[in-house]
């Protein structure tokens, strides 16, 4: 099946799943399903909405297909995402009189830094003791969250030290809105660019190469290739966070001003299925990210008008995978008894 | 001020206790299912179903009929999960992320629905301290150990005996061989679906319970994502406790202390200190002991491996 009407089965079997949802949970379909689409399309708020919601799930997104790419399941873009955040309002807060041009841009900077960083221990822990990163990524998550908890009530608190939260960015240290009136900040430019450059990258360069050849078969691209895996797994596990940690940093100085625990409200994970969904194309990822952007709008703008709970989006988002993942595996298991017939 | 001392270190190793509770039976099953070379990341997912079901149960029938509904719930959630690993295979990572989302948004969509967005407070029937007459005036550990809810009690008893069951008996073996060396265990005649699909069940039971241990032991009620990140600590944990039943409820224990020292330091009266650091210290731990223990040489050698 080719991809578009691949796509179009996929996208019909969701809705399917949302409205038998509705259906069973005593809900009208036709005014939920409309509220959802005026929520995530109806006006040009509702649609910079979708978008702001897009940026940090793509910039996550890319970060796991990145690392997917190489072959590494980086789970931790969540504590990576995290930690960005968190150096970046440092950042910020010991940067206070620079201007504009250059306290964004070090602050991203820095966000990034802090979310290679962060990825590097879990890779370090693979390429020297063998750690899988499935589970060290999943404590580095944790660690990430309880350093935030405790950065917000400590050296990051406001000056008032009453609420858990950093103190509000002066505007020198926020994205500058890209169209007015609308919340759409310079985030997407970024995202947008980062994607083509990975897309090219990844298809056009040795070293993107090195990474598709090692995430297909370590063995083959080391005896074969002559590629140093462990090399390039660092160098995949150091994108990979980078991205994240950008994630991270874009939605602070983009859309939140303010560090927060629960600043995340799961990117990470949720990205874990964007990237999937997005075959790990860092192209497709702009438009799977979109998708859940505007589904992640479009709820809350159904449990406001239609009272149903928003977080049915989410069992829409892990059917989407579940689907992928039966088709991927039926396909796959058909080759094989056909090549077995042979 | 001894005695005030004394009141919060008993007061410090009861909550150790009660927090490990619900972490030691998820964290249990999952040591299983990983033995058996399957590492479910849908735990969590498995831990608010059960938290739910068990809601849902003992609001009809009580809170004995809310543990069964709490496991069946736990199981139910198992089922598919062990259908796209053991069944078709599929990355169980990937499979793990997408459980645990949909059961998230399931429970929230229907909680919600029933009891309303914002909803008013729900509480459930829930059981009572139980307290071992003689043990629980034991000093210090008297109340922390025999002043608990039974189904803590019934943990001093299953610990042991997966523990016996796995090094012990035909199932345990077959089990430990799955997850080591799947290929080997396929020729010496163990069926892997049949294995993998026990475990996991298994894993997906002890997580419902976790999840109605929660609800009916300890809040009383049901709130959405009430599951927060038990699932994966209980990974955590089985980890820590380098995939033995035994080292795994004493890694539990080790949690349930980190969440434990908030209390300890209220008693105190040290507000300042900083818990959030404490709370991450398992977890850095976790990650000295895997590094220190060379890895991959800890775990089964066979974990998340797909089979072809």
């Amino acid at each position: 099946m080719n991809t578009l009407a691949r796509s179009m089965v996929l996208a019909l079997v969701a809705l399917a799943v949302l409205v038998a949802l509705l259906v069973s949970t005593g809900h009208a379909p036709l005014p939920a399903l409309s509220a959802l689409a005026n929520g995530a399309f109806g006006s040009t708020y509702a649609v910079s909405s979708t978008l702001v919601r897009a940026i940090p799930l793509a910039l996550a997104g890319l970060a796991v297909a990145v690392a997917f790419r190489a072959g590494l399941l980086n789970i931790g873009a969540e504590g990576q995402l995290l930690i960005g955040a968190c150096v970046a309002t440092a950042t910020g807060a010991l940067l206070p009189d620079v201007p504009r041009v250059l306290a964004v841009p070090l602050m991203l900077g820095a966000g990034a830094l802090a979310g290679a960083g962060w990825a590097f221990i879990a890779a370090e822990l693979r390429r020297r003791f063998g750690v899988l990163e499935v589970i060290s990524t999943i404590m580095l998550n944790f660690i990430a969250i309880h350093v935030t908890g405790w950065l917000v009530r400590g050296p990051l608190q406001e000056p008032t030290h009453i609420y858990p939260q950093s103190a509000s960015l002066p505007v020198s240290q926020q994205l500058p809105m890209l169209i007015p009136g609308t919340r759409v900040h310079a985030g997407v430019v970024v995202v947008v660019l980062l994607a083509i450059g990975l897309w090219w990258w990844l298809r056009e360069s040795a070293s993107g190469f090195r990474l598709r050849a090692v995430g297909m078969n370590p063995f083959a691209a080391a005896s074969a290739g002559q590629i140093s895996v462990s090399r390039t797994m660092v160098g995949a596990f150091l994108l990979s966070g980078a991205l994240a940690g950008l994630a991270g940093s874009v939605e602070l100085t983009g859309v939140t001003y303010a560090l927060y625990e629960n600043f995340s409200p799961g990117y990470g994970y949720t990205a874990i299925a964007v990237a999937l969904l997005a075959r790990l194309n860092p192209l497709t990822v702009l438009g799977t990210a979109f998708l859940f952007g505007a589904l992640e709008a479009g709820a809350g703008a159904m449990q406001r008008n239609a009272a149903v709970p928003s977080v049915v989006v989410s069992v829409v988002e892990a059917a989407l995978i579940l689907l992928v993942v039966a088709a991927d595996q039926l396909q796959s298991r058909a080759a094989q008894r056909a090549e077995a017939s042979v | 001020m001894i005695a005030d001392g004394s009141n919060a270190i008993s007061g410090f190793l009861e909550a150790t206790v009660r927090y490990a509770t619900p972490l030691a039976f998820a964290a249990l099953g999952e040591c299983v299912s990983e033995r058996a070379g399957v590492i479910n990341i849908g735990l969590e997912g498995a831990i608010i179903a059960g938290a739910l079901g068990a809601t849902v149960g003992a609001g009809i029938a009580g809170p004995a009929a809310g543990f069964v509904a709490g496991v069946a719930a736990g199981l139910l959630i198992a089922v598919l999960f062990a259908l796209f690993t053991v069944w078709l295979r599929a990355d169980q990572i990937i499979t793990g992320t997408a459980i645990t989302m949909l059961a998230l948004g399931l429970t929230g969509t229907l909680y919600r629905t029933v009891y309303g967005v914002g909803g008013v407070a729900l509480s459930t029937p829930t059981v009572g301290v139980l307290a071992v007459p003689g043990l629980s005036s034991l000093p210090f550990v008297g109340r922390a150990l025999f002043a608990q809810p039974a189904v803590t009690y019934l943990l001093y008893v299953l610990a042991p005996l997966i523990a016996w069951w796995m090094a012990r008996t035909h199932g345990g073996l077959a089990t430990r061989a799955m997850g080591e060396s799947p290929e080997a265990a396929i020729v010496a005649g163990i069926r892997p679906r049949l294995v993998q699909t026990s475990a996991v069940l298994f894993a997906g039971a002890m997580a419902g319970m976790a999840g109605a241990t929660l609800v009916l032991a300890q809040a009383g009620t049901f709130a959405e994502g009430m599951s927060a990140g038990r699932g994966f600590i209980a990974i955590a944990i089985v980890v820590l406790g380098r995939w033995r039943p035994l080292g795994v409820a004493a890694a539990a224990l080790l949690f349930g202390a980190a969440n434990a020292l908030q209390t300890l330091f209220q008693a105190m009266g040290w507000e300042q200190v900083p818990y959030q650091l404490f709370l991450a210290v398992p977890y850095v731990l976790t990650l000295i002991v895997l590094a220190g223990a060379g890895g991959r040489a800890a775990a089964p050698k066979a974990l998340g491996r797909r089979r072809r």
